[in-house]
């Protein structure tokens, strides 16, 4: 069921210690010594730092000023009340929400594709790995391979005129009107193999007799697609994109490398602007404002991922 | 039946269509991206696009691999995901034997952190870190790299180990018990070596995270003789923007070893999850 490289394990990501042991209770501290590098790492690397960055971002001027002073909610108050913030927010939100509809459209056909059995098992296994490409490259070159693509006198932009769908040569990622869609494309390209192999797995897991069974009830192919695949897929489908939203809202290094936020601040997003805010202008109590801001809202993302994960258990 | 047949044909075409539809939107960038790296600099955008042109040649592969500099980033790269992968193996091989076989106060809560770790987002954590690296005197440095890396791999590599851990039966544990073993030889001389096609694949998945990781990368290091590959990629971007052949032969570098690791895991996972068959 499971002959699927990455899906299964990033599915499996929040599960898997929630079994709980039941076997002969050790000596006390015995469970602890081993967990002691991990307590260790966690509590550096992890608890002390996001301490911190709370603690940073209701003072003013920390790292910089050697006695920084409290000043409650300024930096809060800062963020929200900046124009450049809601930019972030609204162009984060747009890049998440057409990447992830994007994602499962795409992963979806791509895993229905793989699945249809008019494909010899060869064919299956060649058309898989060429699927799942975009997935084996780092986003440092995703993003200099596309900007190959979308230069103004690219492989692209040749493609389009030569269909007559263009006349003038488009700069993707430099012109204010394209950039975001531009970004958002590449990271819908990046994305989908995710998507593909996770659904595919789940295709291959929905019993024959489900589809059997909707097609003596006279179901046709839509209808069978609707009435049992989908239901059947809805755990996976929920969980994906839940990750999926986590993270696509954290997207930086794709974002850094094809545009830097810009032009003027059409592609920033909330991760963009934060580090702007900390590693360009070096205001790092408001930076960290908004990265606590960040945090908040990926941690009730978690928490409904979390939920939708104990929901299918 | 010849309708029937008919529409066999008529859903054998469409699909093949679909199929190769898909293949020019995910293979082609790939594909265009490798053709690019054997073209002469001025070939690159050269019009009418062309995949093999007359001066096909190694010589941005050369360049790159000649390159003190830019042979820097790949040793920092090894050297950084190499000791990230070994060092959340024993960690997390510790910590999902603890989960594993041991109950203990406060496991759900360690379970519940351990999982919403996952769901930080970098950006938070980069500030505090670069405060924290700063004053440990790590800035620019591996281990500035290595320690901040494993935040993320070991959380996933403890889940993943836990997860096979648990398939193994608890009499082999007795077993050692019974003939004057402790848990860590029962841990290592028996549990480690039967888990080790899941463990491969946890180490290969550790070791793409490390390869692939920028955010950290691009603050916590400063100077060209610490950067790793992506931050590599990216400094030939911004110095010799024009070099588009170097820079696509490096990112083909840059990939290759994900690409290599890609056939192996591919095989290791199919093998894991066979042996965790058999035992079921």
């Amino acid at each position: 069921m499971m002959n699927v490289v990455d899906a299964a394990p990033r599915q499996t990501l929040w599960r898997g210690l929630t079994r709980q042991a039941a076997g002969p209770a050790g000596r006390r501290l015995e469970p602890y010594a081993f967990l002691s590098p991990t307590l260790v790492i966690l509590l550096i690397l992890m608890l002390w730092p996001i301490g911190s960055v709370i603690r940073y971002s209701v003072m003013n001027n920390v790292i910089l000023e050697k006695a920084p002073v409290f000043v409650g909610v300024a930096n809060y108050v800062g963020i929200v009340t900046s124009p450049d913030f809601w930019v972030a927010v609204r162009n984060t939100s747009f890049f998440t929400a057409v990447s992830v509809i994007a994602h499962l459209v795409l992963g979806m056909a791509f895993a229905l594709m793989l699945n249809n059995s008019l494909l010899g098992p060869l064919a299956k296994a060649v058309f898989r790995a060429l699927f799942i490409l975009p997935w084996l490259f780092t986003v440092a070159v995703i993003a200099v391979l596309w900007r190959l693509l979308l230069n103004p006198n690219g492989v692209i932009n040749y493609v389009l005129q030569g269909a007559g769908l263009m006349d003038i040569k488009v700069e993707w990622l430099a012109n204010p009107s394209m950039a975001l869609y531009a970004v958002t494309l590449i990271n819908i390209w990046s994305g989908y193999p995710f998507y593909m192999m996770s659904l595919l797995a789940g295709l291959q897991g929905i019993s024959s007799d489900l589809y059997e069974a909707a097609r003596v009830d006279g179901a046709g192919a839509f209808q069978r697609f609707t009435h049992v695949t989908i239901p059947q897929l809805r755990p996976i489908i929920v969980s994906i994109a839940l990750l999926d939203v986590i993270f696509t809202t954290q997207q930086f290094a794709l974002i850094w490398l094809t545009t830097g936020g810009g032009p003027i601040n059409v592609t920033e997003m909330l991760s963009t602007f934060t580090y702007k805010l900390a590693f360009n202008q070096y205001e790092f109590s408001v930076a960290s404002a908004s990265a606590v801001i960040v945090l908040v809202l990926s941690m009730v993302l978690a928490f409904f991922y979390v939920r939708s994960q104990r929901m299918a258990d | 039946m010849e309708p029937r047949g008919a529409r066999r044909v008529a859903m054998q075409a469409g699909l093949l269509f679909a199929l190769l539809a898909g293949v020019l939107f995910a293979a082609f960038p790939v594909f265009w991206m490798a053709t690019s790296s054997f073209k002469t600099n001025p070939e690159i955008f050269e019009l009418p696009p062309r995949v093999i042109t007359e001066h096909f040649s190694f010589d941005a592969y050369w360049s790159i691999l000649s390159n003190p500099v830019d042979v820097r980033f790949f040793v920092n790269s090894y050297i950084v995901a190499l000791s990230v992968t070994i060092l959340t193996l024993v960690v997390a091989i510790q910590a999902g034997y603890a989960f594993s076989r041991f109950q203990f106060p406060f496991k759900r809560t360690l379970n519940i952190v351990i999982v919403s770790v996952q769901a930080v987002p970098p950006i938070t954590l980069l500030i505090p870190y670069f405060g924290l690296i700063v004053s440990l005197g790590l800035y620019n440095t591996y281990p500035a790299l290595i320690l901040t890396y494993m935040v993320f791999t070991l959380s996933y590599a403890i889940i993943m180990t836990t997860g096979y851990f648990n398939t193994l039966p608890r009499e082999l544990d007795e077993a050692v018990k019974v003939d004057g073993g402790g848990p860590m030889m029962a841990l290592w001389r028996i549990l480690v070596p039967l888990s080790i096609p899941g463990l491969v694949s946890v180490g290969i998945y550790t070791f793409m995270i490390a390869w692939n990781e920028y955010l950290f990368a691009l603050t916590l290091t400063r100077t060209e003789d610490m950067r790793t590959v992506p931050i590599g990629i990216q400094l030939l971007m911004g110095q010799h923007s024009y070099r588009w052949n170097e820079m696509m032969a490096m990112s083909i570098l840059g990939s290759l070893p994900v690409l290599v690791l890609f056939l192996v895991f591919q095989r290791y996972f199919i093998g894991g999850l066979t042996t965790g068959a058999v035992k079921n």
